[in-house]
């Protein structure tokens, strides 16, 4: 009893951490803050086009993901499996890397301007508003591909079948099964997407910027580094934290669909229709295709080369990373598993709540935040690297509690009477039942924070530039110019995330 | 002697009340509709449902807010009898010692017991590779070697076809023996009733009234147990 009685406090305690944390961290911004007023019309830009590239981006991905997934629904070849699961990809990408990759499709030297240029055309422009939309469009497409492919074989086979024995032409096909899908599924598909734009700081860091294409965070970003205004940035903070509360509200009334880590290919699905729809759909695939890997491609092509040419201070920003990331996923892991089982255990709606309230924060504001509390006790240096892993754990707990929360659940349902019964509590029930049962979800929560750590790029950048993570040089490499050796640098940070994930992934499935 | 008295539960729209005491060695049939709480009997008996007020005696000892694990009772659930990630030794050791810390006299006990139960040689294999008949034995063994004077189950052989069902409730009966156990036995099968327990529990409109002879009972079944027994 006792020791079921430290199990559940534990969790309570941690939930009660993370919320002092969190909400202390956003009473410091709101105590900081000036006020409304304090805001010039250079801010309040910044919070127009904020919300109004997430809508565009949103309906840009929620549009373009329809005819995608329908083509990958309904076409069987080979590769599609493949296809599919690098869909889920970009969701542990570093966007650092991906932003490199655009450059060197879409920028001035890009294949896209080349070819422009050599018809005579007027050059894309890839810095500004467009970069921003376009790099949003990059990787939220996938995303909403893989959601609405989810909605496409929702729909029973059954009903396919009943609808070719009916002889539907693909119009009735679309208007009696496709479209009602559509209206369930896509208004979740656009918020998710929405919410993740809200918050995006590294994309506009590297191609907004100046008047007409800066965000809420790069603006935080902007009067904490360039003008030191605390005051501002503070305020800037609640705003950011007022338009992810909104948007988190419309939320309530719109299930957003979860993405990542779903079983993709159950089913045959429904049978193409023949004639010039197997051309547009092929055409469609390798659209999609080709935005998606093109830019990839190209950084490894030139990055691959350069790898055994990094210089010296690369590796040692890739080693600091590696142990960041690895310190920050034991932490948001220890953290879940602990929230997760007081969860499943009962306790009250507030844990859960806790979990969750790293989606109201941004990164840029916790980071604010800490300044703003830490700053009488130790330097900004030295502030940098644990206060970056401790907000890389706070934000990927979110993803590790929906992975977590039901895999406990059924743990406690279907062996907590067993385990009563036989008083195994405490390590034992933690070595002999709870590691064991929660191996798969608890690596998959390790190695999405791990990757998301190693690839994150927001609040370092608020401190220090002695001690870069790979992320941040690779950073001061493009903005030097040095482009060949940030594409190295960028292959390295690649495969170092991507690794990471396949590690902790894999280590918890070794027993299966 | 296991006394129950004046136990009340109250869940939304279910009760369910109890009031009786059992002999040391007897062996009960539970039986009644489905939703009527004979499971959730078991489950105040064996300390996975507190009571909303009345005390549970064992021996005289109020065990009513004992933890599950140290009352003087064994449980075989419907389901779920045993870890699947962990071998049969593992699952009969944790009878034992949850922590597995097994010396060498205990460890000869698990093979002793395995012995027993016709399950030597498995020792090292996992559940999912043996039989149903064969899991249901791994628990029989762990409820063997716990020896506690309590048993009660919860239809764990359900699952299991009639022959494999009657070899368990044999094997059952002899370990019962063996220990003096006082045995509760949740079944939905008039026959396993007549078969295994001379008296029966019956459980309806919200009360499990205290034990009667099983074959009377059965012969002559009030109306809401004849309409469940059609």
């Amino acid at each position: 009893m006792a020791a079921r009685l430290r199990g559940v406090i534990s969790g309570r305690i941690v939930a009660a951490g993370l919320a002092a944390l969190i909400l202390g961290t956003l009473a410091a911004v709101a105590w900081q803050a000036g006020g409304l007023s304090g805001l010039g019309e250079w801010d309040w830009r910044a919070v127009r086009f904020t919300v109004w590239q997430a809508a565009l981006s949103a309906t840009l991905s929620a549009v373009l993901a329809v005819p995608v997934a329908r083509a990958l629904a309904r076409r069987r070849f080979r590769g599609r499996g493949l296809l599919v699961t690098l869909l889920g990809a970009p969701f542990i990408l570093p966007v650092i890397v991906a932003i490199m990759g655009l450059i060197s499709v879409f920028g001035r030297n890009g294949a896209l301007n080349e070819g422009l240029r050599a018809l005579g055309l007027p050059e894309l422009g890839i810095y500004g508003w467009q970069g921003v939309i376009l790099a949003h469009v990059f990787f939220n497409l996938p995303l909403s591909v893989r959601l609405v492919l989810q909605g496409w074989q929702a729909i029973p086979s059954e009903r396919f079948r009943l609808a070719s024995s009916l002889g539907f032409t693909p119009a009735d096909v679309a208007r009696h099964l496709e479209r009602p899908m559509l209206r369930a599924a896509l208004p979740g598909v656009w918020l998710a997407v929405f919410l993740v734009c809200l918050t995006s700081f590294t994309v506009a860091l590297a191609l907004g910027g100046g008047p007409r294409a800066t965000t809420v965070e790069l603006a935080i970003y902007q009067a904490f580094r360039f003008d030191f205004d605390l005051g501002r940035a503070a305020t800037l903070g609640l705003v950011q934290i007022g338009l992810c509360i909104a948007a988190m509200l419309a939320a309530r009334w719109i299930a957003i669909p979860a993405g990542f880590g779903v079983g993709m290919d159950a089913g045959q699905g429904p049978v193409g229709p023949r004639g010039w729809r197997i051309w547009s759909d092929a055409a469609v695939i390798a659209l999609a295709a080709g935005f998606l890997l093109w830019p990839l491609g190209a950084v490894l092509a030139v990055g691959v080369p350069r790898l055994p040419a990094l210089a010296p201070d690369v590796w040692w920003a890739a080693g600091r990373s590696v142990i960041m990331a690895i310190t920050s996923a034991l932490l948001a892991v220890t953290m879940c598993l602990m929230l997760a089982l007081t969860i499943a255990r009962g306790a009250g709606r507030w844990v859960e709540a806790a979990g969750m309230l790293p989606l109201i924060a941004s990164p840029l504001v916790l980071g604010t935040g800490l300044f703003i509390l830490l700053r009488g006790v130790i330097g900004p240096q030295q502030m940098a690297l644990p206060v970056t892993v401790a907000i890389n754990a706070a934000m990927a707990l979110p993803f590790g509690l929906r992975a977590l929360i039901p895999a406990a659940r059924s743990l406690q349902d279907d062996y907590g009477q067993l385990a009563a019964s036989l008083n195994l509590t405490g390590w034992a029930r933690l070595r002999y039942l709870t590691l064991p049962r929660l191996a798969r979800p608890l690596g998959f929560a390790a190695g999405l924070a791990a990757a998301l750590a190693m690839g994150d790029l927001g609040v370092i950048t608020l401190f220090a530039s002695d001690q870069p993570t790979l992320p941040l040089k690779l950073y001061q490499l493009m903005n030097s110019y040095r482009m060949a050796d940030a594409a190295g640098a960028a292959v390295l940070l690649m495969t170092l995330s991507f690794a990471l994930f396949w590690m902790f992934d894999r280590g918890g499935r070794l027993d299966a | 002697m296991l006394e129950l008295q004046d136990i009340a539960v109250r869940q939304d729209d279910f009760n369910l009340g109890a009031n009786m005491t059992l002999p040391t060695g007897g062996r009960f049939a539970v039986i009644g509709a489905s939703g009527s709480g004979k499971s959730t009997l078991l489950s105040l008996i064996g300390g996975f449902l507190a009571p909303d007020q009345g005390r549970i005696l064992w021996d005289g000892q109020d065990i009513t807010r004992m933890a599950a694990g140290n009352r003087p009772i064994s449980t075989l659930f419907q389901h779920h009898n045993l870890f699947p990630h962990l071998n049969v030794k593992q699952n009969v050791g944790m009878g034992l010692r949850p922590d597995l810390r097994l010396d060498h006299d205990q460890q000869t006990r698990v093979a002793q017991v395995l012995d027993q139960v016709g399950l030597a040689g498995t020792a090292d294999r996992k559940p999912a590779a043996l039989s149903g008949g064969q899991q249901s034995r791994v628990a029989l063994a762990r409820v063997l070697l716990r020896a506690r004077p309590v048993l009660l189950l919860d239809e764990p052989f359900a699952a299991l076809g009639p022959a494999l069902k009657a070899e368990m409730l044999g094997l059952l009966a002899d370990i019962a023996d063996d220990t003096n156990a006082t045995v509760l036995m949740v079944t939905h099968d008039p026959q396993d009733a007549r078969v295994f327990s001379p008296q029966t529990i019956l459980v309806e409109d919200g009360r499990a009234h205290p034990p009667q002879e099983t074959a009377p009972l059965l012969d002559n079944p009030p109306a809401g147990l004849r309409a469940y027994l059609g």
